[in-house]
């Protein structure tokens, strides 16, 4: 089982790594966003997999409540920020 | 092998599979208003099916119901998330990507409107 949840592991970081040439490339300011966004949301996932692979899960479960409730607060905030009416997007 | 074992593999494979067409989405897709799909539903999805999986692997402890905790959360958050950026772009006038047609109505065949994210 360990094994399995490292190749898991290594997996959901390539998944990463896509997500991460969206942020970087990605046409608008919205685009990197919700990019970004998915990289949180892989980012504790990767964290509570990296956990069971080292049988610490108490610890890496309390960072990981962490990640998720910041993820969700920056992209609210992004979300407000950029809500402008009628003026373009960037 | 464990029964409890097996059904966790099955839940964690799923939601691998919803996270690598998520990803996939967010690479292929023309336009912002696409990507939300990929990023609002698939995601969502995969990491609920991913952290089920975890949670029936770990058992009956307190850190399950941290787990339990942040699926339930993600399960909210992650769509309210991607609606409030999909909000916020349309009311900035971003406008929606569109396949070019001719005016016979017909579709022309080519994504030459690919590009519509940009304006």
């Amino acid at each position: 089982m360990s094994s399995f949840l490292l190749g898991i592991t290594i997996f959901i970081a390539l998944l990463t790594v896509a997500g991460l040439y969206r942020v970087a490339v990605g046409k608008t300011i919205f685009d990197r966003i919700i990019a970004a966004g998915l990289v949180g949301t892989n980012g504790f996932i990767l964290l509570i997999l990296i956990g069971f692979i080292f049988e610490r899960v108490s610890m890496f479960v309390d960072i990981a409540i962490a990640y998720a409730l910041l993820n969700f607060v920056v992209v609210i905030v992004f979300g407000k920020y950029f809500d402008r009416g009628k003026e373009r997007y960037p | 092998m464990l029964v409890q074992t097996i059904v966790a593999i099955i839940f964690i494979l799923g939601g691998v599979f919803f996270l690598t067409v998520s990803s996939i989405g967010l690479l292929r897709f023309p336009d912002f208003y696409a990507r939300t799909h990929a990023v609002g539903k698939s995601e969502t999805l995969g990491s609920i099916l991913v952290l089920a999986g975890l949670a029936i692997y770990n058992g009956w402890e307190l850190s399950t119901a941290k787990v339990l905790f942040i699926l339930i959360f993600v399960l909210i958050a992650n769509p309210t998330a991607t609606h409030a950026i999909a909000r916020a772009a349309l009311r900035s006038g971003l406008q929606p990507w569109t396949r070019k047609t001719k005016p016979n109505g017909k579709d022309d065949g080519n994504d030459n409107n690919i590009e519509a994210g940009t304006g």
